[in-house]
């Protein structure tokens, strides 16, 4: 039976870790390659780098920490963030990335979602879809770390670009970011239930409950979360045990 | 020893490579990455990796002048052992059916069909962990645990090889409905799954892979 992945995410600049991770002894909690095998032996499904550097000259940091990645974790990896060219895919996937995260880039070009998609594989594009609430029935899809609207419809955007070939959907909630208080489960359940391709909720992630309502209230096939996992809250160990109480099928290899 | 890893510009070798680095080292195999059909011809083993659409890997092959041939040659004629991997499996098949007809190396006759779950709410790709049913013992399999409560593996992918000869299915996966995980026949292995990314189960299959006598 395939079973519900848990995904640590890393947000990454200048190739150092933002905000370390410090649940195990890591000489150096800033690299992301130290912490990606602390998350390889905790049981982590997959892992996710967000690369949030910003200058286009430290661009090329990222390449460096997936190769290194690759080379002492043997887990699915998802890198995203500044993805614009097919060129940054092919460098990523290279560099040892198993999938890549698109967002800006296929918002204002839907068609780089199709370029990928037949040049790399459906299998390795995951379109990242930032949404807020406008109204009690709509989302809407933001860009900038939630600054910029664009007045798409989210829902209407998912099942566009899953047509055009995207093999995963990463939803994040801007309403739920960072406040700890469970994803947007509407939101999360519209967008699962309208698209074939899986899905990862993402976004307001505070207790382990929070995971178990992604999956079976939101329909979500992969829950991600950030600060519950990197400051020790919880380990994944714990997340999965709470999952399979919850009559979630979970890997405990 | 040595152990070629076919490289025919389908995507991510890097880990491929880094993953059976490992197991080989522990045996004192060699691995080389390659593009040179008389290295293919004169190793002791060979990995075909294959991420992507199976008509575009099947153009990358026969793209790399005289690789199908010294292929046939290593694996058919001289039996090394041999181990795909994801499309580098569904290139085995008679011919693929992903947007489009393609042809395969029909080592293992059957076809590339899309997975079609009989329960709506699954999802298409199948993507994460799942666990493996064997059909029949293998030594690709030895001493890996199996089954609903055994290891998982790591799949990705839209498209299954549906073999012709059933015999030559080795492992399937439960999917709303059976999907095919692993195939072969002789001194011939393919696996849907991916070994280099499937933590515990696939470095001991690979491991098993470079000691695998046939």
């Amino acid at each position: 039976m395939l079973k519900c992945r848990v995904i640590p995410c890393l947000d990454v600049k200048d190739g150092r870790v933002v905000k370390g991770v410090n649940f195990v002894d890591l000489k150096d909690a800033g690299d992301p390659v130290e912490s990606a095998i602390a998350y390889d032996a905790a049981g982590a499904d997959e892992l996710c780098f967000l690369d949030i550097t910003a200058s286009h000259e430290n661009r090329g940091t990222i390449l460096d920490v997936v190769r290194r990645t690759a080379e002492a974790c043997f887990m699915p990896l998802t890198v995203g963030g500044g993805v614009r060219t097919t060129d940054d895919i092919r460098n990523l996937l290279l560099a040892g990335a198993d999938k890549v995260s698109i967002m800006t880039a296929a918002v204002n070009n839907r068609d780089f979602v199709r370029e990928a998609a037949e040049k790399f594989g459906s299998q390795c594009i995951v379109v990242a879809i930032d949404a807020k609430q406008v109204s009690p029935d709509r989302w809407e899809i933001f860009t900038h770390g939630g600054r910029k609207p664009t007045g798409i419809n989210a829902v209407d955007y998912a099942k566009e670009v899953v047509a055009l070939g995207a093999g995963e959907i990463l939803l994040t909630s801007m309403d739920r970011d960072g406040t700890k208080s469970g994803f947007d489960i509407t939101l999360t359940r519209a967008i699962a239930d309208a698209v074939q391709a899986p899905l990862i909720a993402s976004g307001g992630v505070g207790t382990l409950d929070h995971l178990v309502e992604g999956i079976r209230d939101g329909h979500a096939t992969a829950v991600l979360a950030a600060s519950i996992f990197h400051f020790g809250e919880f380990t994944i160990r714990a997340a999965k045990e709470h999952m399979q109480k919850a009559g979630l099928p979970v890997r405990m290899d | 020893m040595s152990v070629a890893i076919v490289d025919y510009g389908s995507g991510n070798l890097h880990s491929a490579h880094k993953a059976i680095e490992r197991a080989a080292a522990e045996q004192g195999v060699q691995v080389i990455v390659t593009s040179d059909p008389d290295v293919v011809r004169q190793v002791d083993r060979i990995v075909l990796p294959g991420v992507g659409a199976f008509a575009d890997c099947r153009r990358g092959l026969d793209h790399v002048a005289g690789m199908v041939e010294a292929l046939e040659d290593s694996v058919i004629r001289s039996g090394k052992p041999f181990l795909g991997i994801c499309v580098g499996m569904q290139l085995l098949a008679t011919r693929g059916l992903e947007h489009g007809v393609a042809e395969g190396l029909n080592w293992i006759p059957g076809q590339v069909i899309e997975i079609k779950p009989d329960a709506p709410n699954l999802k298409v790709p199948h993507m994460g962990w799942n666990t493996l049913k064997p059909s029949r013992p293998h030594p690709l399999l030895k001493d890996i645990p199996t089954g609903e409560n055994g290891l998982h593996a790591y799949f990705v992918h839209s498209y299954h090889l549906q073999a012709a000869n059933p015999d030559q299915i080795i492992a399937s996966t439960e999917y709303g409905g059976e999907l095919t995980a692993m195939v072969g026949r002789d001194n011939i292995v393919g696996t849907q799954f991916h070994p280099e990314k499937s933590q515990k189960l696939g470095l001991a299959l690979i491991a098993n892979f470079l000691r695998w006598t046939p």
